[in-house]
């Protein structure tokens, strides 16, 4: 940025960014959404899909016993094909991180190496209106108890009444706590709450603070506010990260998240990744849908294709 | 000047609504002596698949809705089905070049079998179900449930009393269904869905497909969120290839019906659509 960083630097750097033309942005995501993808491209992002899957459940109602049939869903999607791949991690509230971790057992790890990590939210999540010292606390006894990945919400609050400093200082102390005590990091995900930043320009902003602030990664939504991730906010952000990379060199990963429940839908953010970040953004480290329900239609349309006959509900288990 | 008439656009009804068809195809719908009607739409598997869909999220509003308060629904249609006479016998006259007085015997038959139909709504669980004897202090009760979705083939040689007659008595049960029409008098289904999206069936519960029943059958027959396949008007298609599909995925299938009157009113027609569920209750605290 220049000069020392301090709270009107910020500003005036985040203030400086270039507005987004909106109606072009659409006109993008819209274009890029109307791609045909069929038979053996069709196969393939299908298992691509899958593969870079958060499978989620962040609901009040969680149980122990509720992790452990989403962490066996996650390690084996279809019982019935052995070819199809496992997700990238299963995303869990704090205090349900210790059994996720057990469920996994041997399996707990990167993907890469054929695991799966555990993520799990954090800093009073979803609406992230704690104190600072409950929001590292919240932090630092997920990665205690074994989280790999940690999704932070910012104060959309600060945010939205200009005090960027207060929300990079956040970022920065959030990033701290994700420290373990062999001296490594949990990966840092990075919550905007598209939906409740209004406009373009407040995303983009967003996402340069959070990158700027440390985060591993930038990610949509909670999906508990209307509207989620949308193919346009998903588009921008991997614009963000695409420049970044350009002025760095470093790779930042994007992860939507909320209301992706179809197959059809998850694909034109495939399209969207390839052809904006570029497909080596297309791994596990560098992009995630954060999704519950989209495994189950994905699943649908990979024994379609495998049979060659439409499949129905009954065929997946039920979640 | 002579005023132009107005032509209406035939779509589909799937979920409630009007959608072209996917695949953009249509076809051309001829009278009986040859001359150009109107263009239909021509359904697509994709359409298909859409339907299943629609019906599919129907079905838990529209099976759990009390038979009482279904018998309404279905009473409704016939009703607005009545004010529309005119509009189907002038129709059924220029499709199937009959009479008007045919026509509208065939209008008023298909209005009635609404309303005998929509009677058994709240009347089949006490006629199909049975309190069972059993050997100890147990009420024995077995109830029949809605089946699922039903994929129709309609009867090929009518208009409207076919379709009625075969979509109907799914329905009392509970079921949705994903019909496919009259291949070649398929402009009375269209009319028909317009009736029913402006009675009080929930959208989805019936969708209506039109365009080839040879192409569109076998996706429905293998499809495996579907839970039974009336074959009734799918006499003049290789109905034992949809058999064979249809026995991957257990599905319930019925065999076609030749004659004039294919799928005649019998409470038959509403049972096959259930499923008989049997609980046991104690009597021991009356």
């Amino acid at each position: 940025m220049g000069g020392d960083l301090t709270e009107s630097s910020l500003k005036r750097y985040l203030n400086g960014i270039p507005g987004v033309d909106a109606v072009g942005l659409e006109a993008r995501a819209a274009d890029l959404g109307s791609r045909s993808i069929k038979t053996t491209s069709k196969a393939w992002a299908l298992d691509t899909i899958i593969s870079l899957i958060d499978l989620t459940t962040l609901e009040g109602a969680d149980t122990p016993g509720k992790v452990r049939s989403l962490v066996a869903k996650g390690l084996t999607p279809d019982a019935g094909d052995v070819s199809c791949p496992r997700v990238a991690a299963v995303c869990v509230y704090g205090d349900m991180v210790p059994y996720a971790v057990e469920a996994l057992g041997a399996f707990h790890g990167d993907s890469v190496e054929g695991g799966i990590n555990v993520a799990a939210v954090a800093t009073a999540f979803p609406s992230g209106r704690a104190s600072l010292a409950v929001k590292l606390a919240d932090t630092a006894d997920a990665v205690a108890a074994g989280a790999d990945e940690i999704d932070m919400v910012i104060d959309r609050g600060a945010f939205l009444s200009g005090r960027y400093g207060q929300v990079f200082d956040e970022i920065v102390a959030v990033k701290e706590a994700c420290r373990r005590a062999d001296g490594s990091y949990a990966h840092l995900k990075v919550i905007l709450e598209t939906g409740e930043l209004n406009t373009y320009d407040n995303v983009r902003r967003a996402s340069w603070l959070a990158i700027l602030a440390g985060g591993d990664f930038i990610k949509t939504s909670t999906g508990k506010v209307a509207p989620a991730a949308t193919l346009p906010v998903t588009v921008l952000m991997l614009e963000v990260v695409r420049d970044w990379y350009r002025l760095t060199g470093e790779k930042i990963g994007v992860k939507p998240a909320g209301g992706i429940r179809a197959s059809k839908d998850a694909i034109k953010y495939v399209v969207a990744v390839a052809e904006t970040a570029g497909e080596e953004w297309l791994q596990p480290h560098l992009f995630r849908f954060g999704a519950s329900s989209l495994l189950n239609d994905v699943l649908l349309q990979r024994q379609k294709l495998a049979t060659g006959h439409y499949s129905g509900a009954d065929y997946v288990t039920i979640d | 000047m002579s005023r132009l008439a107005v032509l209406k656009t035939y779509k589909l009804y799937i979920g409630g609504k009007f959608p072209r068809s996917e695949s953009g195809r249509v076809y051309e719908v001829l009278s009986a002596s040859g001359d150009f009607l109107a263009n239909a739409a021509k359904a697509s598997r994709k359409d298909a698949r859409d339907a299943v869909v629609a019906a599919r999220s129907a079905l838990s509003g529209w099976s759990k809705a009390t038979g009482y308060n279904r018998g309404q629904v279905l009473y409704r249609i016939a009703e607005l089905l009545e004010g529309r006479r005119a509009q189907f016998i002038d129709e059924i006259v220029s499709a199937e070049g009959v009479s008007a007085a045919a026509a509208a015997a065939q209008v008023d038959e298909a209005i009635d079998r609404w309303i005998w139909y929509a009677g058994w709504a709240d009347k089949y669980v006490q006629v199909a179900g049975n309190a069972n004897a059993v050997s100890g202090p147990f009420f024995n009760l077995s109830v029949p449930e809605p089946t699922g979705v039903v994929a129709v083939i309609a009867p090929q040689d009518s208009s409207l009393v076919g379709l009625v007659s075969a979509v109907a008595p799914a329905l009392v049960a509970g079921n949705t269904v994903v019909v496919v029409a009259s291949e070649r008098l398929p402009l009375s289904a269209i009319s028909l869905s317009e009736v029913l999206v402006t009675s009080d069936v929930p959208g989805g519960v019936v969708n209506i497909l039109t365009g080839s029943p040879a192409e569109i059958a076998p996706w429905l027959a293998s499809h495996a969120d579907v839970n039974a396949l009336d074959l009734v008007g799918a006499g003049s298609l290789d109905w034992v290839s949809l058999q064979i599909a249809a026995a991957e995925t257990l599905m319930r299938v019925f065999a076609p019906e030749n004659g004039a009157d294919a799928a005649a009113p019998s409470l038959a027609r509403v049972t096959q659509f259930t499923e008989t569920k049997t609980v046991w209750h104690t009597k021991s605290l009356l």
